[in-house]
């Protein structure tokens, strides 16, 4: 029996290394990722900065009436875009997400609100279909390295359906997505390497953040228009639109890889503590066989001994 | 004081060039503008697809091809903001 165990022991130990390896490279590979993921966060910051001051400007000089900025009287249909990973194996990222999104969703329902699902990412898109429940449309295949176009992608689609409204009957664009009355934002902030919070934004109507005016304290530069500010506006705020879309799938990105690396470095942690507990334990394993060889192959002596006086 | 122009040419996925500058030129959905230092405050959608050429001191040119892009011109220089900007290759104005 006692040779059984140690077989059995040291098996799990040879699963536990195995299973080792793969998550320290999971490790490494996610430590890598957010790197990057951080570094393209960066680059896109002038670009949006850049694009909200202008924003702001335009919204200050003109009294405009788009359709992107003003909240709808009636809202009978709103949709909320929720951020999810590709792959497991990233902690309580996808679980966050969703639940976050899970509660913006019954706090629509119970403003009457239909509720319609745009979801990036298979893990989202896995979550909604297994519990058989709607998806108006999702985009998989880039959770981690997101890139503009992909963001265009999802932002005209959605923006298609926004301007729509949901008066509108039948469905818009490639992805068949129905009128809606204004749209969410659900991802994940990427705070520190430690910490990521999914959180739900507003995403339209659009809110121009007018905060950067009040600071500064320089009279505001009365700006031209080429062609007018109507226009301008027209043109601008789907890009703005679209790179908030952007900034927060880069964010995502950068939480999952932080999220991947936290659980993969537990997970590793986890199989050292396995492995040392098993190896000791089948250590003893085997001197205790060894003792009870030796007390058996005594005993028998003994025995032999005792007979043999005996007779 | 102020002869010389800051431009900085700014993709939605990086800073593509940042710099000072004799003068810049791009072409707006109303037409052709040159920038020249100390301009008065502007906004304008750029022509799609539109080249954005900036003259360096001393005769160089940088010509960029834009995407999606728009300009905003106010005290402190010129921003070229963009879906995409790529270098232009040299003979392709």
């Amino acid at each position: 029996m006692a040779a059984g165990q140690v077989q059995a022991l040291r098996r799990r130990i040879r699963t536990v290394k195995s299973t080792k390896k793969i998550t320290k490279a999971q490790e490494l590979v996610a430590t890598s990722r957010i790197a990057k993921a951080q570094e393209r966060v960066a680059a896109s910051r002038p670009y949006s900065l850049a694009i909200t001051k202008v924003l702001g400007a335009l919204a200050s000089n003109a009294s405009v009436e788009n359709p992107l900025l003003a909240a709808r009287e009636r809202v009978r249909r709103a949709g909320v875009l929720l951020i999810t990973s590709d792959r497991g194996l990233a902690g309580a990222y996808n679980a966050n997400a969703i639940r976050t999104a899970e509660q913006l969703v019954a706090q629509l329902k119970s403003e009457g609100k239909e509720v319609a699902l745009y979801i990036v990412g298979r893990k989202g898109v896995g979550y909604y279909r297994f519990r058989g429940r709607d998806i108006a449309a999702s985009w998989t295949g880039f959770s981690e390295r997101p890139s503009f176009a992909d963001a265009k992608r999802i932002g005209d689609a959605l923006i298609e359906g926004f301007a729509a409204g949901s008066e509108a009957e039948g469905t818009f664009g490639p992805e068949g997505i129905a009128g809606v009355d204004e749209l969410h934002l659900v991802s994940t902030e990427f705070k520190s390497l430690m910490t990521q919070s999914a959180n739900a934004k507003p995403l339209a109507p659009v809110q121009v953040e007018a905060e950067s005016e009040e600071k500064s304290s320089e009279p505001r530069a009365a700006y031209e228009f080429e062609p007018d500010a109507d226009e301008l506006l027209d043109a601008l705020l789907p890009k703005y639109l679209n790179t908030r879309i952007y900034a927060a799938l880069l964010d995502s990105a950068a939480s999952e890889s932080a999220s991947r690396r936290r659980a993969m470095k537990s997970a590793s942690d986890n199989a050292d503590d396995l492995l040392k507990r098993y190896t000791r334990e089948m250590n003893s394993a085997r001197q205790a066989a060894i003792t009870q060889e030796i007390s058996e192959i005594v005993g028998g002596a003994n025995a032999l001994a005792a007979a043999g006086s005996d007779v | 004081m102020a002869n010389q122009l800051h431009v900085e040419v700014v993709a939605v996925e990086e800073k593509v060039w940042a710099g000072e500058a004799e003068m810049l030129v791009a072409r707006t959905t109303e037409g052709e503008i040159g920038v020249l230092p100390g301009h008065s405050p502007l906004l304008g959608l750029l022509k799609e697809p539109s080249q954005v050429r900036v003259k360096l001191a001393g005769g160089e040119q940088l010509t960029y091809d834009v995407a999606g892009g728009f300009l905003s011109i106010d005290a402190n220089g010129v921003t070229v903001l963009a879906e995409s900007a790529t270098p232009a290759t040299p003979e392709s104005h």
